[in-house]
């Protein structure tokens, strides 16, 4: 289980790759695999955005991040799991989070992504501020859920 | 020993710095810790509170050496 903050911009494909590719005890174990991957879109509640800046909350966010794979694994048999988020100044069409999910079988699969997915948006101490097109900025101030 | 503050997003901004760092003597639970750091200016009401990385309530007590953050709901993911 590995959770990783990235200050520069990731290939969310090269990373469950290469972390898939690393994992030779997982080898015949695992028939499903279920990757999320959250990209920045270029348009938020009406307007044109140019960019944003996320900041966090070193060790924090990891701890927190640990702490809900550790629940997923707790709730479905994980064999592993993969949690990549960006911080910094990200541009629109850049990857933002990349969760990815190894289990037995595909229900497993989606229901631990997922879980780990919402629990992030809800409970990682990240924030977000949108630099508008025209020239603007806003703090996002809360998101919404996932399940509406 | 003294308790450190720290406050990230639109909190930081609204209150003009990143960290505090306060006597330990005196203060009992998180709420007290922002009312001695921010006197005068209440705790936006849908703020979140950590202790040494943890969530918690505002009235969850605080020890010596801890560190305290305050900071908007998260919008990360």
């Amino acid at each position: 289980m590995i959770v990783k903050i990235c200050a520069e911009p990731f290939d969310p494909w090269q990373e469950t790759q290469a972390h898939q590719y690393s994992a030779s005890d997982m080898e015949g174990k695992f028939g499903a695999t279920c990757v999320f991957i959250g990209t920045m879109r270029d348009f938020n509640e009406g307007d044109d955005i140019k960019g944003m800046t996320l900041e966090h909350y070193p060790g924090m966010t990891e701890k927190q991040l640990e702490k809900i794979v550790a629940e997923a694994s707790r709730q479905w048999p994980v064999i592993d799991a993969l949690v990549v988020h960006r911080v910094g100044d990200i541009l629109p069409n850049e990857p933002i989070v990349l969760v990815a999910v190894w289990t037995s079988h595909r229900g497993d699969a989606f229901d631990a992504n997922r879980y780990i997915m919402e629990a992030l948006k809800s409970r990682a101490p990240f924030w977000k501020k949108e630099l508008l097109k025209s020239q603007a900025e806003r703090w996002l101030v809360k998101n919404t859920d996932g399940y509406l | 020993m003294s308790i450190k503050v720290r406050y990230f997003a639109s909190l930081k901004e609204s209150v003009g710095r990143s960290e505090d760092s306060l006597e330990f003597a005196g203060l009992t639970t998180v709420s007290d810790v922002w009312c001695r750091a921010n006197p005068n200016k209440p705790l936006p009401s849908n703020s979140l509170a950590a202790v040494n990385m943890d969530y918690v309530e505002l009235d969850s007590a605080v020890k010596d050496g801890d560190e305290v953050a305050f900071f908007p709901p998260v919008t990360g993911g």
